[in-house]
């Protein structure tokens, strides 16, 4: 397992290879990528993330080992970015590699699921208007309910 | 004690951290202490259902207990991903 928690940008396709490499007994590799999405009619300059080092990398770590042990994951990883972002960035990705694709697609799923709200990180949107912290979803707390 | 703030409750605390002697038993008790304190603290916790609370950097509840505890942080439901 592998969880980094950083500033700068990441190489997706570097990431992945070296992810995907070396699992031989492993006949599945998903990865999921999240993207910094402009605003419609308000356009975003960027987006700052902030997040509580320590707990961050401690809570991402939890959460990948809980996936790993419930879809018997050969491995798994987490990037998630902080600070400010524009537009087009990628944010953050994981990548779960399994036997099987069915357990990888649903382990990168529940990755995603548990670290849009129990991962402590916080968005805010600085557009023309202004700036604002993004609010939790109640979707994203009713995600975790299906797992 | 450390006390440390995230996001709009870092914004409107004016801070991001503190050391704070305390006696108070639970999250909640050591909440209404700060709240007494000054008006920036009465408006950052005036709805407790909007903040979330760590306690030496795990997720909890506001019945936690703060015996031995090292560092509680307040934030707002967290918006990763």
């Amino acid at each position: 397992m592998r969880v980094v928690v950083q500033e700068q940008p990441f190489d997706i396709g570097a990431e992945t290879t070296t992810f995907a490499s070396g699992h031989k007994d492993m006949g599945a590799i998903v990865t999921f990528t999240g993207i910094v999405r402009d605003l419609p009619g308000d356009p975003l300059q960027a987006m700052e993330i902030e997040h509580y080092p320590g707990m961050t990398e401690a809570a991402l770590t939890e959460i990948a080992q809980l996936a790993i042990d419930r879809w018997k994951l050969g491995d798994a990883l987490v990037i998630h970015r902080y600070g400010r972002l524009v537009p087009g960035e990628m944010i953050m990705m994981v990548a779960t590699a399994s036997k099987h694709r069915k357990n990888a697609f649903e382990a990168a799923e529940y990755l995603m699921d548990y670290l849009k709200s129990r991962a402590p990180f916080w968005k805010r949107e600085i557009t023309d208007a202004g700036e604002s912290w993004v609010a939790s979803k109640a979707e994203d707390e009713d995600a975790l309910t299906r797992w | 004690m450390d006390v440390l703030y995230f996001a709009w409750v870092r914004e409107r605390i004016g801070i991001p951290r503190e050391k704070v002697e305390t006696s108070a038993a639970t999250v909640a008790d050591f909440v209404a202490e700060l709240r007494s304190r000054e008006e920036r603290y009465e408006l950052a916790f005036s709805d407790l259902t909007a903040l979330r609370v760590a306690v030496d950097q795990k997720l909890t509840d506001f019945d936690a207990p703060l015996d031995g505890v090292r560092e509680v942080a307040f934030f707002p439901p967290m918006t990763g991903g």
